[in-house]
């Protein structure tokens, strides 16, 4: 019988395999920052043990630092002595690291595939859940705990069950202005933030093929918000031509011989999946979370739900909680939902087409008044492409801040914080209660929605905006 | 780590769902690069408020949660796990975990206990009749027990074979470097490195 992408995959990084253990599995590239690695490195220093392969290894600081000021030292000490220490740790070990300033520093998930050193058929790993991101390159990718990263830092390897294997097919087209987050945002809406426990997913179907990279990594990206192992999609022209110039791919015969591998990784006619779970691309509009966890959204044009549409009696709860919490009422239009922050960023939408995309909304119209704007761009190559199209002079001509590159708002760890009660439109993954600032709010949002809420000033899509007006001269 | 086998100590209800690890530690309490010390964050956004169930008097001294569906979804964080441990929690009773979560604890020693909603049910009434009542919780043979309620509980073998015997993972993958040698011999050549660096 046939083989599924994730299987074959898997077969080609098992070590060692008995029965009743987990499988032994190989790790192609390992992922490191600040926030998860420090107990790790000091268990090996304890252990007198030595990472095992520098080369397959590779930090930067992301999570921890600040986006303005990133020439000075940080301010906030306790913040300053982690980055130190993994920069020393970087030097102990004989790591390669990106630090504050280097073009390559940045958002780990947006690092690896811009360095190429995320390439089909991989198995790649780190300390931070949104690692499934580099599974748009048909790679297996997932976070692991620090305990898990100092046991790949001291044998390259994992223990690791096999997962169950699930196919989520998108037929047909996306409308106009429907875009990838849109896609993932509805489908978790539709399966649930537990629906993918225990499965590696792959992405398929004819909408998927049509995405760009960038596109797939926002899919994969959220697959860990519904609780999938890992979300793959398999290699083709895209992806290969994605690779074909980055710094680390193959080069010369090597290419050749990667490439045909590449090809031989699509899964097989006559495999099977434990689950499978179709969605039709027509019927996806721009979406919006309502809630408190990615599951909690609905389409830009519908209403706040009321605790009384869900059946089950936990799902009425936790949207009570959730409107409580949000400040909604139900059946308030989400068109009518004033926003005081709208964040553009983050591994899920921080990369130069995100960036395009809202600059293009953006261009020739004005953040609202009593609406802030930061524009934190995925990694200091992304800032500099950005700045070489002109997209930093489009976000600052509307009022938005532009700033450097880190995981920023997302998570609310550096100084980008929402204040109690402040209202966001984030274009990260999580709008979990106090993610980006106790007592914070947000909504879960595309680049477009993102880029026209900060227009209106309240939750938008492009097409809610009035045409740029153009100068009767120009 | 030391070994687990059997567990018993009084307990507290968390009623909620999707408890993700941005609730039982959020990211500006992960700042600390030594491995103790978290549970000054601990459910932080709550601990605020005196009618959460860890600020009740009777629930002093808690060592097990029974929490809701969906407990530690979300970050990766370990931290989730050691805030857990460093407040005095050693099990930790939910009927769906997020995976990671799930991992972590049984690298750090905290156990999850993977029970049906029907048994959470249970095990909230009962604390909540009587937040004194001991909890039971014994690896061996994969039971939990308080009071009148007594069920199995789920964890996956090698876990359990694992926390049964205190075992360290990094130590028994070492036993097998050999294989990993064996494989990397096999590994193709156009596999990318990350050393010498190329831009």
């Amino acid at each position: 019988m046939g083989r599924t992408l994730s299987e074959k995959v898997w077969d080609a990084h098992v070590v060692r395999h008995a029965d009743g253990e987990p499988d032994l599995l190989y790790i192609d590239l390992h992922l490191v920052h600040e926030v998860t690695s420090p107990q790790a490195f000091d268990g090996l220093r304890l252990a007198n043990r030595p990472v095992r392969r520098p080369d397959l290894t590779i930090a930067t600081e992301d999570h921890n630092v600040p986006t303005f000021d990133v020439d000075k030292p940080i301010a906030d000490p306790v913040s300053r002595t982690q980055v130190d220490t993994l920069r020393k740790n970087a030097e102990e070990f004989g790591i390669r690291i990106h630090t504050l300033g280097d073009p390559d520093q940045g958002v780990v998930h947006v690092i690896g595939p811009q360095l190429g050193l995320t390439q089909p058929g991989m198995t790649v790993v780190c300390g931070d859940s949104h690692t499934s991101t580099h599974g748009a390159f048909g790679a297996i990718a997932f976070g692991i705990g620090t305990s898990e990263v100092e046991h790949v830092l001291a044998t390259q390897t994992l223990m690791q069950a096999r997962p169950k294997t699930m196919a989520v097919t998108v037929d047909g087209v996306l409308p106009d202005g429907v875009s990838a987050k849109d896609l993932v945002l509805a489908l978790i809406a539709q399966v649930g933030t537990g629906g993918g426990q225990g499965y590696i997913v792959e992405y398929r179907g004819e909408a998927i093929r049509a995405l760009s990279m960038e596109a797939r990594m926002t899919i994969c990206n959220m697959s860990i918000e519904w609780g999938a192992k890992a979300g793959m999609i398999a290699p083709d022209e895209t992806t290969f031509a994605y690779l074909k110039d980055k710094p680390h791919a193959p080069q010369g015969v090597d290419w050749e011989a990667a490439v045909e591998y590449w090809k031989s990784l699509a899964t097989d006619a006559d495999a099977t999946f434990d689950r499978e779970v179709v969605l039709r691309a027509e019927d996806i509009a721009p979406f919006v979370t309502w809630g408190t966890n990615p599951g909690q959204g609905v389409p830009l044009s519908a209403v706040v739900p009321s605790p009384d549409d869900f059946d089950n009696e936990n799902d009425k709860v936790a949207a009570e909680r959730a409107l409580e919490y949000m400040g909604l009422t139900a059946g308030t239009p989400l068109r009518e939902i004033h926003v005081d922050t709208v964040f553009l960023g983050s591994c899920t939408n921080g990369r130069i087409d995100d960036l395009r995309a809202a600059a293009g909304v953006l261009a020739g119209r004005k953040v609202a008044e009593g609406t802030r704007m930061l524009v934190v761009p995925g990694s200091g190559r992304v800032r500099l492409q950005a700045e070489s199209e002109g997209l930093d002079a489009i976000f600052k001509d509307a009022g938005a801040e532009w700033r450097g590159a880190g995981c920023s708002m997302c998570l609310g760890m550096n100084p980008d914080q929402l204040a109690p009660g402040e209202r966001s439109a984030s274009t990260s993954n999580r709008n979990f209660e106090g993610r980006q600032g106790k007592g914070g709010r947000t909504h879960l949002v595309s680049p477009l929605v993102a880029a026209a809420t900060a227009v209106t000033g309240t939750l938008a899509a492009p097409a809610d905006l009035p045409p740029v007006a153009v100068p009767a001269n120009a | 780590m030391d070994a687990f086998t059997q567990h018993i100590g009084t307990a507290a209800p968390l009623r909620r769902s999707n408890v993700d690890t941005d609730q039982i530690i959020p990211a500006v309490y992960l700042k600390r690069v030594t491995r103790t010390g978290f549970e000054d964050g601990l459910f932080a956004a709550w601990r605020n408020d005196p009618s959460f169930v860890l600020n009740q008097p009777e629930y002093d001294g808690v060592s097990v949660l029974v929490a809701g569906p969906d407990f530690g979804t979300g970050s990766s964080r370990e931290h989730a796990v050691w805030a857990l441990l460093d407040y005095g929690f050693r099990v930790v009773v939910s009927s769906r975990f997020g995976d990671i979560f799930r991992g972590n604890s049984g690298k750090a020693g905290l156990l999850a206990a993977l029970v049906t909603q029907d048994v959470v049910e249970q095990l909230w009434t009962a604390i909540e009749a009587d937040p004194g009542t001991k909890v039971t919780v014994d690896l061996e043979n994969k039971t939990i027990s308080a009071g009148d309620v007594s069920a199995p509980f789920e964890i996956d073998d090698y876990t359990r074979y694992r926390l049964l015997n205190g075992l360290d993972d990094v130590g028994i993958t070492l036993s097998h470097a050999d294989d990993i040698a064996a494989y990397e011999a096999t590994r193709p050549s156009f596999k990318p490195a990350t050393l010498p660096a190329k831009a």
